[in-house]
């Protein structure tokens, strides 16, 4: 049987990477900025990622969830005197220490309602509707932009990566790769097929990429050890001066209902695995990562206080990370509103008072170079009202 | 070969088996009702799989073990100052894991050879519908028994009785969380604290809110906030019981006592059959005959489902009660289902048993390579990756690197099924004259059987139904 390095070869890593659309394009990279988007699906509870120590009812409505100031046992690491960072997350505090990573907080997108999957949905279309468009707003994004390709990390591509502009995905394999002959013909057979041409000629560009990188076993399935898989090949990618511009990476599991605190809860292995997995990225980006922006965000925030099983329901608003070396971070970027009872949005949730597409316009505009009609009218459509994150990035 | 053949074999069943396509040939339209009106047969490869009861009983035996270990990884660190070595989650699946796998084996060997495969496809469809998943490792133990006692008996039925068995399921009580709420204010038997079992003290909305949004109104189906809280009160007590009986059991201690109003509708019943009450109410609300309506829709007939066919779907919901074989004949009876184009893709599982169904020799594949290709494509059977099931949509299969791994397998099966299968005569025996000219082409000038094999399995149309 053939192997994969071999049928690579026989292929030509040039060949493949040219013969392609959307993916790479050598002639024109067009940008080498970076932006990887993190998708972290399921709802991240902001109050433990980003606990607001210094707000006079945060101890109290949390309960046992609460993080204490820096210093304490167990204590949060210092932000700024009023927020700090859970203290799972170690090396994203270096990141911040280094100002390469900024916090957003109190920050929900458009949707105001609690379903995860209608929230996920809106938030990655970019219509201020759950729905409005069958588009993502980081595929409409590439489109408009000069010749960035993208990539999703994973078999398939999620909403927000979706659309017009050709983009491929990729992840480990164990299976045999095909026979190149079959590939040639296979090309033949798909070339006017409107669902399969493109996904199969992005399929091989970025097999064409890969070539001797193939991680191949032990990746897991989609929980948190995959991200950071995952997270490792979104570097290696983005970090070859032809490869693609623009990486996704979901990273599921962070509905957290019950149980939240503990060793062994799912909300600490997740915080664990996204912190290795953003310290991966970096690795694996090299000197790619000073012109690199990385989008953390989730489609809602929890509840803020704690509920019958030491876990928290849906809310709304929450927390955003952009990390990177293309980002003025080391700052906590809020309009706080406060944890009171009068405070709270419908009485249980923490009231946003930052626009998610704040921060996504300034990442778009800074590392596609997308300007501020593109964004408004066919990004984020109807979305006028919302002003580009003045100085989130460099 | 008539289309309406190819169709109700391919896009209604699971893909042609050995002279499926002949056989339904004379009445497409009755090989489909027969199957949808009558009980699935006995299939003996269910036969011994543990049932929930017993599934469970295993599981606190395991989290004892796992509480051990974990103290001994405390004791280790204390000692060293080192992180604890790990492998407790490598113990617990080393555990339930072949468990799983013979779980994902029995299904897939099931649907491989079932000589009623509309019958299965709907037991498919109705699981997605009321998904638990593996994802939650405690279902790891429940996730093949709950489609086996919940679904499976239901599929001839009515839906308001699928939904009081999947809502009192231990697999859907434990997915969302529904052992873990109480009435506000309820103190834990001193037992329990003694075990560690997490302390449950109020609410936890998680079952109450996927039940009106995922199994029976829709998103858009006319609740509030206040209703999820109301009827989140409403379930308090529905729960599992203890290492003796872990099956479901309905704990009046727990339970939110009272008259409760939901939807405009006072419930003054006791204990359970409050919450019956309001699963029966649910299951009769004309939001749900619409949202199982598209739901349907989407899945058989179009991603964008016509409005026309959701339309006579839910008619047949609302008149019939919620009696599915009302609703299955329905759908079969929608002109838009019997369009000639191929437009669903198959999601991975449904390519990867269509191909099953084509070659019989790949029935020998081992479950865990079976499950291997699966995650390799994006689907790990028992994994969807949300209460909201596996997305029925073209666009969420049709990655790239999906695709890439469906021609991996594509290639992997015809190298395994040597030159004994002439492709174009499978070809033709599965789509009939839904294989295009350029298909038939490609498959005849193949340099070899295998090859023209490997481009059956991967070409367009087989990758649709």
């Amino acid at each position: 049987m053939v192997t994969r390095r071999d049928a690579l070869q026989a292929l030509g890593g040039l060949v493949a990477v040219a013969w392609l659309p959307g993916l790479a394009l050598a002639a024109a990279p067009g940008t080498d900025r970076r932006l990887v988007f993190v998708f972290l699906r399921g709802g991240m509870d902001g109050l433990s990622a980003v606990p607001a120590y210094g707000d006079p009812d945060f101890a109290r409505k949390r309960g046992d969830l609460a993080i204490a100031a820096p210093g304490a046992a167990g204590g949060a690491l210092s932000l700024d005197g009023t927020f700090g960072l859970n203290p799972l997350l170690v090396e994203m505090h270096k990141l911040y220490e280094a100002n390469e990573l900024a916090v957003l907080h109190a920050v929900a997108s458009p949707y105001r309602e609690r379903s995860h999957f209608d929230a996920q949905n809106l938030l990655e279309n970019g219509t201020a509707k759950p729905f409005g468009r069958e588009a993502g707003w980081l595929n409409v994004a590439l489109a408009e932009s000069a010749g960035a390709g993208g990539i999703a990390l994973g078999p398939n591509v999620p909403l927000v990566l979706r659309g017009p502009a050709s983009v491929s995905s990729w992840s480990p394999s164990v299976l045999p790769a095909p026979d190149p002959d079959l590939l040639d013909r296979l090309a033949q057979l798909y070339r006017d097929d409107p669902l399969l041409a493109k996904p199969f000629a992005a399929a091989r560009a970025a097999q064409g990429l890969m070539e001797g990188k193939d991680g191949g076993r032990g990746m897991g399935g989609g929980g948190p050890q995959a991200a950071v898989a995952l997270a490792r090949a979104a570097g290696a990618f983005l970090a070859k001066p032809d490869g693609p511009r623009v990486a996704t990476i979901d990273f599921g599991g962070w509905d957290t209902h019950a149980n939240q605190i503990g060793e062994y809860s799912p909300l600490t292995r997740n915080l664990r695995m996204l912190d290795r997995a953003i310290a991966t990225l970096k690795g694996a980006l090299g000197p790619a990562w000073k012109q690199t922006a990385v989008l953390i965000v989730t489609e809602f925030g929890r509840t803020v206080a704690i509920n019958g099983s030491r876990g928290t329901d849906h809310g709304t608003a929450g927390v955003a990370f952009v990390a990177g070396g293309a980002v003025r971070g080391g700052r906590v970027i809020a309009d706080w509103p406060g944890l009171s009872d009068r405070a709270l949005h419908e009485g249980r949730d923490l009231r946003p008072t930052l626009d998610l597409r704040a921060a996504f316009k300034a990442a778009l505009a800074a590392q596609l170079g997308l300007g501020e009609g593109a964004l408004e009218t066919k990004v984020f459509p109807d979305s006028r009202g919302v002003k580009p994150l003045e100085g989130l990035l460099a | 070969m008539n289309r309406e053949a190819v169709i109700a074999v391919n896009r209604f069943g699971l893909g042609a088996s050995a002279g499926e396509l002949a056989a339904a040939a004379n009445d497409p339209r009755g090989w489909l009702a027969a199957q949808a009106s009558k009980p699935a047969p006995e299939y003996p490869a269910f036969a011994d799989l543990a049932p929930s009861s017993e599934a469970l009983k295993e599981f606190p035996r395991w989290l004892m073990k796992l509480r051990r270990a974990r103290a001994d990884a405390k004791a280790a660190m204390q000692e060293d100052g080192q992180p604890a070595p790990r492998g407790v989650e490598e113990k617990f699946r080393d555990h339930f894991l072949p468990i799983m796998l013979k779980e994902v084996g029995a299904r897939l060997a099931v649907a491989a050879s079932t000589p009623v495969p509309f019958h299965e496809r709907l037991v498919w469809f109705w699981s997605n519908h009321f998904t638990v998943s593996a994802e939650k490792p405690v279902i790891f133990a429940v996730v093949g028994s709950f489609e086996r006692e919940a679904i499976r008996p239901h599929v001839g039925g009515r839906f308001v009785d699928m939904l009081l068995a999947s809502s009192k399921h231990p697999a859907m009580i434990l997915y969302l969380d529904n052992n873990l709420s109480v009435k506000p204010g309820w103190k834990p038997p001193p037992r329990a604290e003694r075990l560690n079992l997490p302390r449950a003290t109020g609410l936890n909305e998680n079952l109450a809110r996927e039940i009106l949004e995922l199994h029976t109104l829709g998103v858009n189906g006319g609740y509030t906030q206040a209703d999820v809280t109301t009827f989140a009160r409403v379930l308090t007590g529905w729960t599992v019981g203890g290492m003796a009986n872990p099956g479901f059991t309905f704990n009046a201690a727990r339970h939110d006592a009272g008259p409760k109003t939901i939807l405009g509708r006072t419930y003054a019943q006791e204990g359970i059959a409050q919450g019956e009450a309001v699963l029966r109410d649910l299951a009769a609300h004309p939001s749900t005959a619409g949202y199982v309506a598209t739901r349907l829709a989407r899945h058989f007939i179009a991603d964008d489902p016509p409005p026309a066919a959701v339309e006579r779907i839910a008619r047949a919901f609302r008149d019939s009660g919620g009696s599915l074989p009302s609703v299955h004949a329905a759908l079969l009876a929608c002109p838009e289902a019997w369009d000639a184009q191929l437009t669903k893709l198959k999601s991975p599982i449904e390519y990867v048993v269509s191909c099953l169904r084509a070659l019989p020799a790949a029935r020998e594949a081992k479950p865990e390579a079976l499950f291997l290709a699966l995650h390799e494509m994006g689907q790990r059977p028992f994994f969807a990756p949300s209460p909201q099931g596996w997305p029925d949509t073209a666009p969420a299969w049709a990655g790239a690197d999906a695709l890439w791994k469906r021609i991996e397998w594509a290639g992997l099966l015809a190298a395994r099924a040597g030159s004994g299968i002439d492709p174009l005569a499978l070809a033709r025996a599965s789509y009939g004259d839904a294989v295009s000219e350029p298909t038939s082409l490609a498959i005849a000038r193949a340099e070899s059987r295998q090859q023209g094999l490997a481009l059956w399995l991967a070409s367009p149309e087989f990758q649709r139904r």
